[in-house]
């Protein structure tokens, strides 16, 4: 997790956050980290480039980018599916 | 400064014609104008549906008088100011202070990008800034320069919004007897450049979009240009054709809330609406028919729709959005649907909704369906709402 | 109704110097620009960690802004709406268009498409300020300030504005201008009065 914290930081430009300020199970949207709505996108980005995921459905998005926990399980998911 | 601005000629190209007969004509028998992408070249192609031009470039070309080097945007700008000019029907252009004032989100990007791939294996850098630079306002230039306008030019890019500004600015001039005729509206072509950032936002439909229904999917993307010539008192006393309509009302203002997204409230939209009742000295029950911004994205509509209900409850004019038919147009959305609400007021038509199946459920009103006829229209409202949060009503009237 | 207008405070940043109000309170000589305006960013200590995701236009439109309004704009003595945003450029929003158009080879960016747009810079300044008054983006081949004096009048002469943050904000790989103007109704201590010649003097005198 702490690998998918640092990719998260770097795709969404978040300069003045390192990884350990980043809780596992911290909510990433509305409080948290604030992130918005571009961000989600922009993680939709960063499924497809490092992972190969595809997220078509971006009503799903609010479950999967919930946490980095829930990022991280939804990745080991569907990367055993790729595979 | 009280003075009318008169409106005194339109042009439209867009998906569902190439003149505006052709778009009455589309838009009195619900033709839309989207389908499957035909002209230009993308990987979204088979997924997509589009409003394209039904035109390539050679044939607009030919249209607009120029030969075919020039980008397909500066085609359609051409072709519909000219149009819009011509309609005008002003005898003598050269004793006047001519204006042009026009908008465009994506300029020259369709040369740009066919370049583009060719220059990735050239490594002149300085090359790429030439024809860019060379595009930005010149497309204004250049049609400027074909229309005999000189006296006044200028190119607005404020997304979404942009015509419908350009349209404004050019009655603030006409009312500070600075030009005395101006074309204003403006133009965007198809390219792969906004189809992918649309669709990477996505906020794009993969089927033929549904303003304003409970469960519209998003926007389809369009092209064409618009343009309407405003003129003062003093000149439109001299025209044949005497104009009977003016441009009553307008306003500007910023919804101060997302880089793309409308705040739900809808704060910037009803700023904007608002303003412009206050310009034209008008309540919102004087509204007859509100031709709406309404470009099918989950976000747009609601906002919109929240915001409507905010300033015009109990009263709701009847409404729709042309972009079922026209698919989103972006810098020359304020142009094309200014030129339709003219048409709307002059024929006493309301255009239909079209593929309304599911009114939305937090909303008090439903956008008119089926096309009314020998409507009683005095005013009519027109909403163009840009990224950056830039929101503009225009409100045209019969005298 | 003609009223006088006055620029109650100007930023320049160009050549990796900012000056407020005609004397430069930052300098850095960073041969990368982005790199300049988050140096710029930290040194003034602004917190708004949103900075880091703007695109180059508007990082600099934005921090011209903050120092332009930092000590000399009293927010209290306007209504959102009378607050608004005039600016103007040659390239439009090129730079990230093209930044852009390089990630759609492989797969789109949608933070830096939101950015493909001239007007965002605005977005994101009224975004910081809540100013929901009129705004306008305009393109020209240069600063074009008979244009601007013009403009911006009319809107105070019809009390469509009460307050105006107006300029030129340009940016193109590694040149970079932004020249803003704070423009109100009341004098004040060190205010010029809103004429296109003063707008032209503290461009020029500041631009080299």
């Amino acid at each position: 997790m702490s690998d998918l914290k640092s990719q998260i930081i770097a795709q969404l430009n978040l300069q003045d956050t390192k990884p350990e300020d980043i809780g596992d199970d911290q909510p990433l949207f509305v409080d948290g980290l604030g992130l918005d709505s571009i961000d989600a996108l922009e993680l939709i980005v960063l499924l497809q480039q490092q992972y190969k995921i595809k997220l078509s459905n971006a009503e799903d998005g609010p479950k999967v980018f919930k946490t980095v926990r829930t990022m991280a399980e939804y990745i080991k998911a569907h990367q055993a599916q790729n595979a | 400064m009280n003075e009318q601005v008169f409106i005194a000629g339109k042009g439209i190209v867009s998906a569902i014609g190439n003149n505006v007969a052709e778009c009455l004509d589309a838009l009195q028998n619900e033709r839309a104008g989207m389908g499957t992408m035909h002209y230009l070249d993308s990987v979204h192609r088979q997924r997509l549906p589009v409003a394209e031009v039904k035109l390539n470039n050679d044939d607009l070309a030919k249209l607009a008088g120029l030969p075919n080097i020039k980008s397909r945007t500066a085609l359609l700008s051409l072709v519909a100011a000219k149009e819009a000019l011509a309609d005008a029907g002003i005898e003598d252009l050269k004793d006047l202070r001519t204006g042009f004032i026009s908008a465009t989100s994506v300029g020259g990007m369709d040369k740009t990008e066919n370049f583009f791939t060719e220059f990735l294996s050239d490594n002149s850098k300085g090359k790429l800034r030439d024809v860019v630079n060379h595009e930005c306002g010149s497309v204004t230039e250049l049609v400027a320069d074909a229309l005999g306008i000189k006296d006044y030019i200028t190119t607005i890019n404020t997304a979404c919004s942009s015509s419908a500004n350009a349209i404004f600015l050019g009655a603030r001039l006409i009312r500070n007897n600075i030009i005395d005729v101006v074309v204003a509206g403006g133009a965007d072509s198809m390219t792969r450049f906004t189809l992918n950032g649309f669709n990477t936002l996505m906020i794009v439909d993969e089927q033929f979009c549904q303003p304003f229904d409970e469960n519209r999917r998003g926007l389809n993307l369009g092209e064409g240009a618009g343009y309407i010539v405003l003129v003062s008192e003093r000149v439109a006393a001299t025209l044949k054709n005497k104009p009977s309509m003016v441009l009553s009302g307008y306003c500007n203002a910023n919804d101060a809330y997302h880089q793309t997204a409308s705040s739900p409230d809808g704060i910037g939209s009803y700023l904007a609406m608002s303003g412009a009742l206050k310009k034209a000295g008008l309540k919102p029950e004087d509204i007859d028919y509100i031709n709406l911004h309404g470009t099918g994205t989950q976000n747009n509509d609601i906002a919109e729709g929240t915001a409507i209900k905010r300033l015009f409850e109990p009263h709701y004019p009847k409404m729709s959005s042309t972009k079922a038919f026209t698919g989103h147009t972006l810098g020359a959305c304020g142009g094309i649907e200014a030129a339709f609400s003219i048409l709307a007021l002059q024929h006493g038509i309301i255009f239909p909704n079209l593929r309304l199946q599911t009114p939305m459920v937090d909303l008090p009103f439903v956008p008119e369906r089926e096309l009314v006829r020998n409507a009683e229209l005095k005013h009519v409202l027109s909403n163009s709402f840009g990224f950056g949060g830039n929101c503009s009503s225009l409100i045209f009237s019969k005298l | 109704m003609e009223t006088e207008n006055y620029i109650t405070a100007s930023c320049v940043i160009s050549n990796h110097i900012v000056f407020k109000n005609g004397l430069p309170v930052f300098e850095e000589n960073k041969a990368d620009q982005s790199e300049f305006l988050i140096a710029a960013y930290r040194n003034f200590g602004l917190q708004y960690p949103k900075f880091f995701k703007m695109d180059n236009l508007s990082k600099l439109g934005w921090l011209a802004n903050e120092i332009l309004l930092q000590d000399s704009f009293d927010k209290e003595k306007y209504r959102p709406e009378e607050v608004g945003i005039v600016l103007s450029n040659a390239n439009s929003s090129l730079d990230t268009d093209i930044r852009y158009y390089e990630t759609t080879k492989t797969m789109a960016s949608p933070a830096l498409f939101v950015y493909t747009l001239p007007n965002i810079v605005i977005g994101e300044m009224s975004i910081r300020h809540g100013f929901k008054g009129e705004n306008a983006f305009f393109i020209s081949e240069g600063f074009d300030v008979a244009f601007i004096e013009q403009y911006v009048n009319n809107l105070f002469n019809n009390n469509i504005l009460q307050c105006c943050i107006c300029g030129w904000v340009e940016v193109l790989e590694n040149n970079y201008n932004a020249t803003l103007f704070l423009t109100e109704k009341d004098k004040s201590v060190n205010s010029f009065n809103f004429t296109k010649e003063n707008l032209n003097k503290i461009y020029q005198l500041q631009n080299g």
